[in-house]
């Protein structure tokens, strides 16, 4: 819906769990609206379909489960060294392999670390209710055109197929320079949209530009933070699993512990300073995601202050924990650092 | 003085990259000479590929995006659904159509999707130095069949345009060579009725042509041509598959 509303009239996908909501959505109200729906014969031909789209300048979006943004990353790829806009959604499964439908953070490297061949980033927005669902997707468009780079919005089962009140909201469209889109060369030089680079020197400086525009990204960090005023422990997590702990830690501050949450919204990039400036006061952090330990290495390169804890605790995928669970969890750490 | 042969307006007047002998040359004229006749070169998108032909951005006077090997049908797709007034064709080896991207052009072909397919089968890898080819002949020598292509490991030649033509979505398919001037004749003739299909939007427009290789088939520009009429033309039959030409 935050899509549709953002002005996005085309959509290819092809179908898998836990994110068909999304495509069949698509495929009902498109339609109506002018747009296109494409279910596509692989991923791989959806995510080149984005391509093909994109580099004409409309907006358009692609979206999937973890199996399938696997064979999306070639495409995705291209998109970074071509710089074409667009809008990938990841309501991620669990892995390896064919892994299980359950939520799972397990995606959060390849989401942040560029995912295919070469040195290149998109932006990655978590979102932990539906109301940012809705919110951040409208956004990633805006940003997908910013920056013409592809934007990532990352969820998980939870997040897809959550069901809760949403306020909706009037979305102006910003315009961005369309100097470089491809709609034919009517009385002007033809264009050309490439990631082919192979002069001395081109494709050097063709990265370190890409570098620049990533670097230029950080204007876009979105964070939030939960009761950290007084906190001794800094809990660090996003999407659903933050959503969860602000139960466990309202459970903790009924029993005087003084934990708080900072949650990164943009995962890529990371609020790494924001993060930083947190531990310039509070000495005590513990990362919780629902894998074995991914953005925890983002903590730490944050939290590098001598004599700071970043603790962990992971849930890999097969079951949610409950707020009780987390807050057992918490109380460990609280009680070994805190004394 | 009247001049009688110019080159086309959709060609930069650049001399072309290929080696000695390769029909891209010829098959990117006949090409442009199409646009040009039915006054498209501003409306063109052209979606370029993975092999030899990547470089046609440097030739063709139109916009042009590159797509990932194998993907041009899916992202010329794309381009056309958001911009169905444009004129959109994809230029793609066999190496690039019939090997990786099977899935793309055969479900691009069945949705009947309103593009034109340029795809030049020349039986072997070209820029990755002449390696087998779906589209190789039983025998024949390349990099990486360097006993001959044996149908009981390697399969048998793939013919695309046979493949192509019995999908319910395509309007127009066709094989041409352009190894001698009669056939040269009915090539651009299909290619101009692959270029209209679209421009009518009467569908999907997909012209085969047999390239000679010289290079990598370790041949002379000559005896590569003499190959292209005889033993090519005879595994892989030229003619109208699907549709009319006038």
């Amino acid at each position: 819906m935050g899509a549709i509303e953002a002005g996005c009239r085309f959509y290819f996908g092809y179908p898998i769990t836990p994110q068909n909501e999304i495509p069949e959505y698509m495929a009902k109200h498109l339609p109506s609206v002018g747009g296109t729906f494409i279910q596509a014969e692989s991923e791989i031909a959806s995510i080149n379909m984005l391509l093909g789209a994109g580099v004409t300048g409309v907006r358009a979006m692609t979206s999937s489960s973890s199996p399938g943004i696997s064979l999306k990353q070639e495409g995705i790829s291209y998109m970074c060294g071509s710089r074409i806009p667009g809008v990938i959604v990841n309501m991620s499964r669990s892995g390896p392999g064919l892994g299980g439908i359950s939520p799972s953070q397990g995606d959060y490297f390849q989401s942040t670390r560029g995912g295919g061949h070469g040195d290149y980033r998109t932006i990655v927005l978590a979102p932990h209710s539906v109301q940012e669902n809705y919110d951040l997707t409208m956004k990633a468009f805006d940003l997908a055109d910013k920056y013409r780079n592809p934007v990532v919005i990352l969820g998980d089962a939870l997040m897809g197929q959550i069901k809760e009140p949403l306020a909706r909201r009037k979305y102006r469209k910003r315009e961005y320079p369309k100097d470089w889109t491809l709609t034919g060369a009517t009385g002007r030089e033809p264009r050309l949209v490439k990631s082919l680079y192979l002069s001395e020197g081109e494709l050097t400086k063709h990265n370190w530009n890409l570098n620049r525009i990533y670097k230029s990204m950080k204007r876009e960090i979105m964070f939030e933070t939960h009761l950290l005023e007084d906190a001794r422990l800094v809990l660090v997590a996003f999407g659903s699993v933050a959503r969860i702990l602000k139960s466990s830690i309202y459970m903790a501050r009924q029993k005087g512990m003084k934990v708080g949450l900072f949650r990164p919204i943009t995962l890529y990039p990371f609020p790494s300073a924001q993060l930083a400036k947190v531990a310039l006061s509070i000495k005590n952090f513990m990362a919780i995601e629902l894998n074995t330990g991914q953005m925890i290495e983002d903590v730490m390169l944050a939290v590098r202050h001598k004599g700071h804890h970043v603790d962990f605790y992971g849930r890999p995928p097969g079951s949610i924990p409950s707020p009780d669970e987390l807050f057992d969890e918490i109380k460990k750490i609280y009680k070994k650092r805190i004394r | 003085m009247k001049q009688v042969f110019r080159r086309p307006e959709a060609l930069v007047d650049v001399p072309f990259h290929f080696c000695p002998g390769c029909h891209h040359g010829i098959i990117h004229r006949l090409v442009a000479e199409a646009i040009d006749q039915f006054a498209l070169r501003e409306k063109t998108i052209g979606v370029a590929s993975v092999g030899c032909s990547v470089f046609l951005y440097d030739y063709f006077n139109v916009d042009v995006v590159e797509a990932p090997h194998g993907r041009a049908a899916a992202v010329a797709t794309g381009v056309k659904r958001a911009m169905p007034d444009n004129f959109v064709f994809t230029y793609q080896g066999d190496g690039d159509l019939a090997a990786i991207g099977t899935a793309e052009i055969i479900h691009a072909g069945n949705r009947g999707e309103n593009l034109t397919v340029i795809f030049v089968n020349n039986m072997v890898f070209g820029m990755t130095g002449g390696q087998m080819a779906p589209t190789t002949m039983a025998g024949q020598e390349t990099t990486t069949t360097p006993y001959g292509r044996d149908p009981e490991s390697n399969g048998y030649p793939i013919r695309m345009s046979e493949v192509m033509a019995q999908l319910p979505g395509t309007t127009f398919v066709a094989r041409a060579s352009v190894s001698d001037p009669k056939n040269l004749m009915k090539a651009k003739k299909m290619i101009r009725r692959a270029v209209e299909v679209q421009v009518n939007r009467e569908g999907f427009g997909f012209v085969e042509l047999l390239s000679a290789c010289p290079t990598n088939w370790k041949m002379s520009p000559q005896d590569a041509t003499k190959r292209v009429q005889e033993e090519m033309s005879s595994y892989f039959p030229l003619g109208v598959y699907k549709g009319e030409v006038d």
